[in-house]
């Protein structure tokens, strides 16, 4: 095949077996790869109502045929299994080096199934696969780990593991490659830890060949210039990082502000922008495999108390650690957020945790004696504290690391967690991004930005600007940004690129690197099919149209103050447009015409 | 004057686009381990150098070639020829900085030929940490203050 390896590894913890399959080229060209392709494997071998920590439960590691390749910044690969956090379909793509190893060494995917009776770690080196005793890694932290598995097999392999939050079953514990790059949400590290697998590393010496060497040098040369000329992936993203948003979403009214509470304009949002970062803590710029926009950031705290040196924060973090948490201190945040990689576990859920806890505290809710100290919002050091004790479900934060849904719910408030599907939202205060909040309720992984990137058109006018107020038209756009973002995903080439490029594009790679004989519109059929594999997947799991909303504080309490000021999501006028646009029924189930159209059996 | 791939290793940011690129050059289908530039990266330091082939002005692996299967040209370049060469390796030995490698994927001896006079790293490179330029006497001496970082970032990691 080309683009495709062909190959898939299936290895049975349970029994120790390893075993080598075809890739199925049907499957392939319906579902691309990475997250689509494991949505099918998934869906055709996982009953959708396990219990997602038993060994019932599959993890399934998948690149795309993009990645490794030239595609710009196509060194992505998914992991996927139902979440322990949400009970939904769980998938988290992540860029770093290891996914294009995956596929030197040979192959597209890795599939997981049962559990190892102690921990293992897993060592492939082209067609030399062996699991080995990881016991003497257990405990150790992800960069601790990473040095450890890269001594014992190459220096120059790749290793993606868990560190101490996913072998103690953080609810939102990730899974990190190259040290820093994290697929980050919905507990999948929590997986990987109840089945005592604690590491993968690769080492690949095959090459991948393209269909059309010359059409796809064309292609990808095209998607690299105009990546390197847009204003985003050209100019704001490689100066500034991510966290150039925070001004942005500042100055827009839509920074959620402690918990959501206090609005979306946070007062201390200059203290924690990517513009103070670059200024103060920035030591250089760090780009993924093959990515020409290296939006990463190698950051170093010098002195004081934080003082601390590792990659990020990354925006969503930033906020959740920063503005969700009312702590306007970047040392601290970074400092939060640098521990996050360290004990493997995701910083948006863990800031907007700890933001749940914080509100609790204030309302008297939680007492200091009960969490063994005082949280109040703006508590610098009683954030990097927190972070610390749920990464080892210390003291309190073990019960924090059971999310801020099953956090708050014990103690009578589920109100308070600001959460879709028992997943906390990110950094976008959907009263005055509207299409986030139906965003937000109809992800297929729960409260998420990157399953349908409307900011983009609300707030950065890309590819046009729409009016972040108003919910007309809304649904479509939805549409059609879920779709793409799962051909992007199911690709294996990073979101960002599609601040600069679209669907003619990506097809283009996809047709010249596979060889497939797609349309563009065939091509974004596919994403569609995806994203409706998943609902299906979620609907199996028993989830139904009253799962799609959003929590009380965004449909009830309108904001105080900024341009969106007395604005709520208006969910119920946009919801049922959405189903109609999907051709869905009203209960929110894709219709037997529908699944038929899609293929999907 | 003939041009020289000129390195920035303070704009580099390990992407290893240039490695990527270089071995679909080489021998059409991806993978960095057939490259002929190597991204070295120092997570300590934060650090990242490009490394090829310097196409030296008295070259090591030339003078213990034994078939005189590698010559330097007279715009810069240092060709092998490779109907001389026999694969013995002694260049490999003999390049002080590793940067002549056997590989095994194409069973013979292999370095940086400049992509014949349009390299492919530079032109792709998204950070302008690798460049090709004439050597005028400004990058020369531009290419001074880069070797005065580079044993400044190596005694860091060696610290």
């Amino acid at each position: 095949m080309f683009g495709w390896t062909g190959n898939l590894l299936r290895v049975n913890l349970t029994d120790g077996t390893i075993k080598k399959e075809a890739l199925c080229p049907k499957d392939a060209e319906m579902y691309l790869g990475a997250r689509g392709l494991a949505t099918k494997i998934m869906m055709d071998e996982v009953d959708p109502k396990v219990d997602p920590l038993s060994e019932e439960n599959k993890l399934i590691f998948m690149t795309g045929p993009l990645t490794g390749t030239f595609a710009s910044s196509g060194g992505r690969y998914e992991v996927v299994a139902k979440a322990p956090l949400t009970g939904t379909i769980g998938a988290s793509n992540s860029g770093g080096h290891f996914g294009p190893e995956l596929k030197y060494a040979g192959y597209d995917g890795i599939i997981f199934e049962g559990r190892a009776e102690k921990p293992v770690y897993l060592w492939i080196e082209d067609d030399n696969v062996e699991l080995r005793d990881a016991l003497h890694l257990w405990g150790k932290n992800v960069f601790e780990t990473t040095d450890t598995v890269l001594a014992e097999t190459a220096e120059d392999a790749r290793v993606a593991c868990i560190g101490p939050g996913g072998e103690k079953m953080v609810l939102f514990a990730g899974v990190l490659n190259d040290r820093n790059r994290a697929a980050g949400r919905s507990g999948l590290g929590a997986v990987m830890g109840s089945k005592n697998l604690k590491a993968v590393a690769v080492k690949g010496s095959k090459s991948i060949k393209v269909a059309d060497p010359e059409g796809f040098m064309e292609a990808c040369t095209d998607a690299r210039t105009k990546l390197k000329e847009h204003p985003v992936t050209g100019g704001g993203l490689p100066t500034y990082g991510t966290q150039i948003l925070i001004n942005i979403l500042n100055q827009s009214g839509a920074l959620p502000t402690r918990n959501w509470r206090d609005g979306g304009i946070f007062e201390e949002a200059e203290g924690i922008s990517g513009e103070t970062l670059a200024e103060k803590y920035l030591v250089r710029n760090k780009g993924c495999f093959g990515c020409n926009i290296g939006c990463g950031r190698i950051t170093r705290i010098p002195e004081g108390k934080f003082k601390s040196f590792g990659e990020g924060p990354e925006y969503e973090a930033g906020w959740a650690l920063g503005a969700c948490c009312g702590v306007g201190d970047l040392e601290a945040v970074s400092k939060a957020n640098f521990i996050c990689n360290e004990l493997g576990i995701d910083p948006i859920t863990t800031g907007a945790t700890i933001a749940c806890a914080m509100e609790m505290y204030e309302k008297g809710i939680l007492t200091e004696e009960e969490v063994g100290r005082a949280i109040p919002f703006g508590d610098a050091e009683a954030l990097v504290e927190l972070t610390r004790m749920i990464g080892l479900r210390e003291g309190f934060g073990d019960v924090l690391a059971e999310g801020s849904y099953r956090m708050a719910s014990k103690y009578g408030c589920p109100e308070l967690s600001m959460s879709v599907k028992k997943q906390e939202m990110p950094a976008y205060d959907a009263r005055g991004v509207q299409g986030m909040g139906l965003e937000y309720a109809t992800s297929n992984r729960g409260g998420c930005h990157v399953r349908g990137y409307l900011t983009s058109p609300e707030i950065l006018g890309i590819p046009e600007k729409l009016d972040p107020l108003v919910t007309e038209g809304k649904a479509g756009w939805l549409k059609i940004f879920q779709d793409l973002t799962a051909v992007v995903d199911s690709a294996g080439i990073c979101l960002f690129t599609t601040f600069a490029i679209g669907l003619p594009e990506i097809s283009s790679m996809l047709r010249t690197a596979t060889g497939i004989n797609a349309t563009d519109e065939e091509i974004l059929k596919a994403g569609e099919r995806i994203w409706n594999l998943e609902r299906m997947f979620n609907i199996k799991a028993g989830f139904t149209a009253a799962d799609d909303t959003l929590p009380p504080r965004l449909l009830k309490e309108p904001l105080q103050s900024g341009p969106a000021k007395g604005k709520v999501v208006d969910l119920e006028k946009m919801l049922p447009e959405y189903y109609e646009v999907r051709g869905w029924g009203a209960d929110g189930v894709p219709t037997a015409e529908k699944l038929q159209d899609l293929s999907i059996g | 004057m003939s041009k020289i791939l000129m390195i920035s290793p303070e704009k580099c940011i390990g992407c290893r686009t240039c490695e990527l690129v270089c071995s679909f050059t080489k021998i059409n289908a991806f993978n960095p381990k057939n490259s002929r530039v190597s991204v070295f990266t120092y997570d300590e330091a934060a650090v990242s150098v490009p490394m090829m082939c310097m196409q030296c002005e008295d070259p090591s692996c030339m003078r213990v070639c034994p078939t005189d299967a590698i010559t330097k040209t007279a715009d810069g370049l240092v060709a092998i020829d490779e109907r001389k060469c026999i694969g013995c390796k002694m260049c490999v030995s003999a390049c002080p900085l590793g940067n002549i490698t056997f590989n095994t994927y194409e069973g013979k001896v292999v370095k940086c030929n400049l992509c014949e006079g349009d390299p492919k790293c530079a032109q792709y490179c998204p950070s302008g940490a690798i460049e090709y330029r004439e050597a005028a006497p400004g990058t020369m001496g531009r290419k001074k203050v880069i070797a005065e970082k580079f044993s400044e970032l190596f005694g860091e990691v060696n610290e």
